[in-house]
């Protein structure tokens, strides 16, 4: 035990005196919160809109009163024509345009069938499909309105909510994001690199000489990342609840229970990466591209999976950071327990049996 | 040097990777306190001998004794009375001089009151007391392998390996850290030292060099000079050099 300790503060020494580790260490997660959090946002927020009315009738008027008192949008109006409207289009100022025909109100009462046209960038995809969904959302909520006072029978509304995030709130989808993806960056890439910098300096082998056992040196080695990790763990979460305005629903020590699972998961990678490497750079490449990227990828932090092919939905499951995002995401905003979530516990929890006993074997056959 | 106390008995110890023979049943014996030099052109299995003296790595056939224990199945108690020094620098270098000390000395198991004992008796012996609390990697080069080879032989084992323990130091500082070996001979541990430098091998009590695998010849220095009919260890290590087959 004595021999673990002297290890671990001699391990924490390393970390805390290279000022590269701490920034890594600490330094990113905050910067990716705050950036994800508040650059990186995929919300249209203040989206310049032009009005083209050519109805300038009491119905155009109270459908663009509605849409200019969302904060989605900041409302100009213009008479142009087509070819004009394109040129418009063109500067790249506004991201859409609405266009009311004229006789619009007469339409709505007489043939109960009006048209507005809604053009926008579709270059950014999702810039555009938000804006139409918000504008037909307050469209049709106009609609409804309307068609209360008039009593039409028979008429089928979708009622849409969104449930967990009625505010639609980015942040929801990617604190769990960032923090698979900080856990996968601090525990695979730093422990591998920590490890395999111990082979290039020589110190390994001073080690493996020494009583202290073999398979000891790995687990003093990756135990004060797991201690990091969770550190991190924390500044996440708080930085989410106290800067981002996102509380965590579900249980805060089933959190940490998954996270410390994940964080095994990660540390039994990052061994078996140092174990098949023997210098630093390639230790860092292959964390990077080997788990960084199919985190990225493959987690659904970034890209719907259902939106794959199929035989990336099926490589998508043998990556252990799509689970814990599903996890993660689950506990902190629909706030599910254990019950709901065994499933994708016990499949983490295969993941990293295997993947330390297949380290821990190679280590052996390394030895020999 | 008590002749009588073997603490390094090695028979037929052999180690095959496939068809290479990287160590051929090399048979010596080392007695306790002594200086023993192991000697041998890059590739001769100088290493591949040493890592299994050390239980680095398990030998295909033969027997061996290190301290007293068994290589195959003793290792744990080898591994408790050897000490290790490798030609790459063995100390972490962003970690202060005591900070190692008191590292390596926790991995083997000593007390911290021992550790404070230690430390004391060696930053005074190195004269390094205004330098204990600055990190290893600010020293000089020379000061790094004195200070290493004192860590190596800080928990008092029977027996030090030294791989290569002076490469790139100036022979001032050789000279010294010699001073240091014949210390710690004094007092009885022995040392088994790698070397490329033929002046530091007439320092050893006996030498012993390694060709193609094989233990080609084991004697004093004197006695080695006088059998080859030349002058120094130099011309007696030419001449069995330049009859190996392997390379680099």
């Amino acid at each position: 035990m004595k021999q673990f300790i002297s290890f671990v503060r001699k391990e924490f020494y390393h970390v805390l005196r290279d000022r590269r580790t701490l920034l890594i260490l600490f330094g990113m997660p905050i910067a990716q919160i705050l950036l994800f959090g508040f650059a990186l946002t995929n919300e249209v927020k203040d989206s310049e809109i032009l009005v083209v009315d050519y109805a300038k009738d009491a119905a155009s008027q109270q459908v663009i009163t509605r849409i200019g008192a969302s904060r989605y949008f900041k409302i100009r109006k213009a008479a142009l024509t087509h070819k004009e409207i394109l040129a418009t289009f063109q500067t790249g100022k506004i991201k859409a345009v609405l266009v009311f025909p004229a006789n619009f109100n007469e339409d709505l009462l007489r043939s109960n069938k009006a048209q507005i046209q809604i053009i926008t960038d579709a270059i950014d995809i999702n810039t555009a499909n938000m804006i139409t969904n918000y504008m037909s959302a307050i469209i049709l909520d106009y609609q409804n309105q309307i068609s209360e006072n008039l009593k039409i029978p028979y008429q089928i509304t979708a009622e849409t909510r969104m449930l967990y995030n009625p505010q639609l709130k980015g942040a929801h989808g990617f604190v769990p994001g960032v923090m698979a993806l900080v856990l996968m960056l601090v525990s695979v890439m730093m422990t591998a690199i920590s490890i395999v910098k111990e082979k290039e300096t020589g110190t390994m082998e001073i080690l493996l000489v020494s009583p202290f056992k073999p398979v000891m040196v790995i687990f003093a080695k990756a135990f004060p990342y797991l201690i990091l990790s969770l550190v991190n763990v924390t500044a996440i979460l708080l930085l989410s609840v106290f800067v981002l305005d996102l509380p965590v629903k579900g249980s805060v020590p089933l959190l940490f229970a998954e996270s410390t699972l994940f964080i095994i998961t990660c540390l039994a990678l990052g061994i078996f990466i140092s174990i098949k490497t023997d210098s630093q750079q390639v230790a860092m490449l292959i964390s990077l591209m080997g788990m960084l990227l199919p985190t990225m990828m493959f987690s659904g932090f970034l890209f719907p999976i259902e939106n794959m092919p199929l035989a990336l939905q099926i490589i998508s499951n043998i990556v252990p950071s799509k689970w814990y995002y599903i996890i993660v995401k689950s506990i902190m905003i629909k706030g599910l327990g254990i019950s709901a979530l065994w499933k994708e516990t016990l499949i983490l929890l295969g993941m990293t049996l295997f993947l330390l006993g297949v380290s821990l074997k190679s280590f052996k056959i390394r030895l020999q | 040097m008590a002749a009588d106390e073997k603490v390094i008995v090695a028979d037929k110890l052999t180690k095959r990777f496939g068809d290479f023979i990287a160590t051929n049943e090399i048979t010596f014996e080392v007695s306790k306190g002594e200086i023993f030099g192991f000697l041998g052109a890059n590739g001769a299995g100088k290493t591949t001998a040493m890592r299994m003296l050390c239980g680095l790595s398990a030998p295909t056939s033969g027997n061996a004794q290190i301290a007293g224990y068994d290589i195959y199945s003793q290792t744990e108690l080898i591994k408790k009375n050897i000490g290790y020094m490798s030609q790459k620098f063995s100390l972490y270098e962003n970690l202060t001089i005591l900070e190692n000390i008191e590292f390596f000395g926790g991995i083997y198991g000593l007390t911290d009151q021992q550790i404070k004992v230690k430390t004391e008796e060696l930053v005074n012996r190195l004269g390094l007391k205004s330098e204990a609390k600055k990190l290893v990697g600010s020293l000089p080069l020379g000061w790094k392998q004195k200070l290493s080879f004192s860590v190596a032989v800080l928990h008092e084992p029977k027996i030090v390996f030294l791989d290569e323990p002076t490469g790139g130091v100036d022979p001032v500082t050789r000279r010294q850290f010699w001073d240091l070996i014949y210390e710690a001979a004094d007092r009885g541990i022995t040392i088994f030292v790698t070397t490329h430098y033929m002046d530091e091998a007439e320092y050893c009590n006996r030498i012993s060099i390694m060709v193609d695998g094989r233990l080609e010849v084991l004697d004093t220095p004197a006695n080695l000079k006088r059998s080859f009919g030349v002058g120094t260890m130099d011309e007696v290590f030419y001449q069995l050099a330049r009859s190996a087959k392997r390379g680099d």
